[in-house]
C-alpha cells in the first residue's frame, strides 16, 4: 500500500506544479501558455528538453528490449541518440530558436508555411505530424492505467486509472502549459536519475554483486549471446543510427525549442545530453541484462521458461500459443521484478513514482498538439486578427481537454498492440521528415513542392510498412519471407523482428528517399520559389 | 580550419559507433561486470560528451545570438 500512496503524492505534487505554474503565467499571452514565454532557464531547459526525450520506453522498454536481446540495446538506442540528438539540436534546434524568437513562430507549420510561402501544404504537413504523434498519448493514458492497477494490486481498475492519470496530466497542462510542463518534465528527469543509480546498487547487493551473475550467463549457451551482437547484423545496428534523427522532427521537441530565453543554453543542453543518456539508459540496460540471472525471483523465472518454450518448439506452436509465450516471455516489467525480488519497500514506492513519471510524459505531446491545434488550424483559418491572444490561450486549454478526452476514449476500446504498432513506425515517420527542417532552415532553393513531396511520401512509406507488418505474419526467428524482389535480388523482407529494405530497417530508404524527393523536386519546380523579401529573412543574418 | 575539425571529430565519431571489431567478444569483462562491447559504448557516450564540447566550442554559431546591449546602442546612436 506504501508504494501506491507514494504515486498518489506524487500525482499530488504535479497537480501542484501545475497550480503554481498557473499563478506565474499570464493570461492573456499565447507566447506566455504555449511557449513559456521563451524565457525558461538553461537548468530547466536541460533537464526538460531531456525529460521530454525520455517515454515510458527508457525505463521499462529498454530493460525490456535488453532482457530479450541484450548488450545490443544499449549500441542501438542510447549511444547513437547520445551523439545524433545533441548534434541536430546544435545544427537545427538553434537555428528554430533563432527564427522562433525573431518571427515570433510557435510551431514548426507556422515556420514552414512563411518559408515556402504556403497554406493548405502546411496543413498537410500538420496532419502527417499529428497522426504521427497520436498514438504516443494513447498509450500513455493506457500505460498510466495499467501502472496505478498494479501498484494498488487492482484496487483501482485499469478504466479508473487511466482516468485518474489522464485528469492529473490534462490539470496541470491546461493550468501551468508549457512553463507547468517544463517544471514537470524537469522533476521527472531528476527520479529518473536517482532511481537508476540507486536500483543499480541495491539490486547489485541484492544479488549477491555482478561479477557472479555476469559469469554465469557467460557460461550458458542460452544466455552469453546477449553479452555480445552476435544474433544482429551490422546493417541492422547502422539502421539505427537513423531513428534518432526523429526526435528533432518530432512536434514537441521543434516546439520546446522556442523556449529557451537564450540561445547559448543550448550549450549546456549539448554537452550534458550524452551524458544524461549515460546515467539513464546504463542502468536500465544492465538491470534488463542482469534479469536473466534472477531466476530466485518466480516472475522473472517464468518469463524465462516462456522463452525457453518458444525457442524450443517455435515450429510446432499454435499461433495462439505463441503469442501467449511471447505475452508471457515479454520484459518490460523486468526491473519493476528485480525491485521486487531484491529491493526494500521504500525503493518500490520510489519505483512506483518514477514508472508513474514514466508513464506521464505525454503531456509534451498533448501540449504540443493542442498548440499546433490552436496555432497551424484555428487561428490560421480563422483568423488571428478575429481573435485575441487570451482567446488563443482558451481555445489551447479547450483543446488539451479535447485531446485528453479522446485519448482516453480511444485507450478504453482499442486494443494497445495497434497503437505499439503504430508508436514504433512513427519514429521512422519523423526521420523521414527531418529534410524538410534541414531544407527549411539551409537551403534556398527548396520550394513548397519538394516539402509537399517529402510528408507524401513519409505518410505513404510509413503506411506501406504498417501495413506489411499487420498483414505477413512474423516468420520464425532466423527466418524471413520475401515480400518484393527483383529477379533474385530480395528488396523488401518480413523478419520476424520487422520489415527490412535490403537488409536495413525502412527508416533508411524512408529517410534518404525524403531528402531525394526534397531536392529533385524543389529543382524541378524552381518557378515556385519564395520571394526575395522572404529569403533575406531567413538567409541574410 | 577549427569548424572543420570540429565537424571532422562528430564524423569520425558517428563511424566509431559502428564498431565491428567487438561484434562478437563479450570479454573482458571491463570491471569485472561489463562485457566489453557494452563497455565500448558506455565510454562512446562520454567521449561524445567531449566532441560536442568541442562543436560548440569551436563551431558555435554566434550569428543567432541576439546582439549586445552596447551594439543595441550604438546602432540607436547612429
Amino acid at each position: 500500500m506504501i508504494p501506491a500512496l507514494v504515486v498518489f503524492g506524487y500525482l499530488g505534487v504535479v497537480l501542484y506544479i501545475g497550480i503554481f505554474a498557473f499563478r506565474t503565467t499570464r493570461q492573456s499571452s499565447g507566447e506566455d501558455y504555449f511557449l513559456a514565454g521563451r524565457s525558461l532557464g538553461p537548468t530547466v531547459f536541460l533537464l526538460s528538453l531531456f525529460g521530454t526525450n525520455m517515454t515510458a520506453f527508457s525505463i521499462l522498454g529498454a530493460s525490456g528490449h535488453a532482457f530479450a536481446n541484450g548488450i545490443v540495446t544499449f549500441g542501438l538506442m542510447a549511444s547513437s541518440s547520445a551523439l545524433v540528438i545533441p548534434v541536430c539540436l546544435f545544427a537545427i534546434g538553434t537555428r528554430l530558436w533563432a527564427l522562433g524568437k525573431r518571427h515570433g513562430f510557435m510551431t514548426p507549420v507556422q515556420m514552414f508555411r512563411d518559408r515556402w510561402e504556403c497554406g493548405h501544404i502546411g496543413t498537410v504537413i500538420f496532419a502527417v505530424q499529428a497522426v504521427l504523434l497520436v498514438p504516443y498519448i494513447i498509450i500513455a493514458v493506457m500505460g498510466g492505467g495499467t501502472v496505478l492497477q498494479a501498484i494498488t494490486n487492482g484496487y483501482v481498475p485499469y478504466w479508473f486509472g487511466g482516468a485518474i492519470v489522464s485528469t492529473v496530466v490534462m490539470a496541470y497542462v491546461v493550468l501551468g502549459g508549457m512553463r507547468g510542463t517544463a517544471w514537470v518534465n524537469a522533476l521527472q528527469t531528476t527520479l529518473f536519475l536517482l532511481f537508476g543509480t540507486i536500483a543499480v546498487f541495491v539490486i547489485g547487493a541484492g544479488m549477491g554483486g555482478f561479477r557472479e551473475a555476469m559469469e554465469a550467463l557467460l557460461a550458458s549457451p542460452a544466455t552469453s549471446p546477449l553479452l555480445t551482437r552476435e544474433r544482429i547484423s551490422p546493417r541492422y545496428f547502422f539502421s539505427y543510427t537513423f531513428i534518432p534523427l526523429s526526435s528533432i522532427a518530432f512536434p514537441h521537441i521543434c516546439i520546446f525549442c522556442l523556449t529557451a530565453r537564450n540561445v547559448t543554453y543550448f550549450r549546456k543542453t549539448i554537452i550534458l545530453y550524452p551524458i544524461c543518456m549515460l546515467l539513464i539508459w546504463l542502468p536500465s540496460v544492465f538491470l534488463g541484462i542482469i534479469a536473466n540471472q534472477a531466476t530466485d525471483v518466480p516472475a522473472i523465472q517464468t518469463k524465462l521458461e516462456a522463452r525457453a518454450q518458444l525457442a524450443d518448439q517455435s515450429t510446432t506452436l499454435s499461433p495462439a500459443d505463441s503469442a501467449r509465450l511471447r505475452a508471457q516471455a515479454a520484459g518490460d516489467d523486468v526491473i519493476l521484478r528485480l525491485v521486487d525480488g531484491y529491493a526494500p519497500l521504500w525503493l518500490a514506492a520510489l519505483l512506483g513514482a518514477a514508472v508513474m513519471a514514466a508513464v506521464m510524459a505525454s503531456d509534451s505531446q498533448i501540449l504540443a498538439l493542442s498548440t499546433m491545434f490552436t496555432e497551424d488550424i484555428f487561428v490560421f483559418y480563422q483568423g488571428a486578427r478575429r481573435f485575441s491572444p487570451a482567446m488563443q490561450v482558451f481555445t489551447g486549454r479547450v483543446f488539451v481537454v479535447l485531446v485528453t478526452a479522446v485519448a482516453y476514449a480511444i485507450a478504453l476500446r482499442i486494443p494497445q498492440s495497434i497503437f505499439d504498432v503504430a508508436t514504433q513506425y512513427a519514429f521512422a515517420g519523423y526521420s523521414a521528415m527531418v529534410p524538410l527542417l534541414v531544407a527549411a532552415i539551409f537551403w534556398k532553393n527548396s520550394t513548397r513542392w519538394g516539402a509537399l513531396a517529402s510528408t507524401l511520401w513519409t505518410a505513404a512509406s510509413v503506411g506501406a510498412v504498417a501495413i506489411i507488418q499487420t498483414t505477413i505474419a512474423p516468420p520464425s526467428p532466423g527466418a524471413s519471407i520475401v515480400v518484393w524482389a527483383l529477379g533474385d535480388e530480395a528488396i523488401v523482407t518480413r523478419g520476424a523482428t520487422g520489415t527490412f529494405v535490403l537488409g536495413f530497417l525502412p527508416v533508411v530508404p524512408m529517410t534518404l528517399v525524403s531528402g531525394l524527393l526534397m531536392v529533385v523536386v524543389s529543382l524541378a519546380t524552381g518557378n515556385a520559389r519564395p520571394g526575395e523579401a522572404t529569403l533575406r529573412r531567413y538567409f541574410d543574418h | 580550419m577549427k569548424k572543420a575539425t570540429a565537424v571532422a571529430a562528430v564524423a569520425l565519431l558517428y563511424v566509431l559507433h559502428q564498431d565491428l571489431w567487438f561484434w562478437h567478444d563479450a570479454r573482458p569483462l571491463v570491471f569485472g561486470f561489463l562485457p566489453i562491447g557494452l563497455f565500448y559504448h558506455a565510454a562512446f557516450t562520454v567521449v561524445a560528451a567531449g566532441v560536442l564540447w568541442l562543436l560548440v566550442t569551436l563551431a558555435w554559431p554566434a550569428h543567432l545570438e541576439p546582439r549586445r546591449r552596447e551594439d543595441t546602442k550604438g546602432v540607436r546612436s547612429e
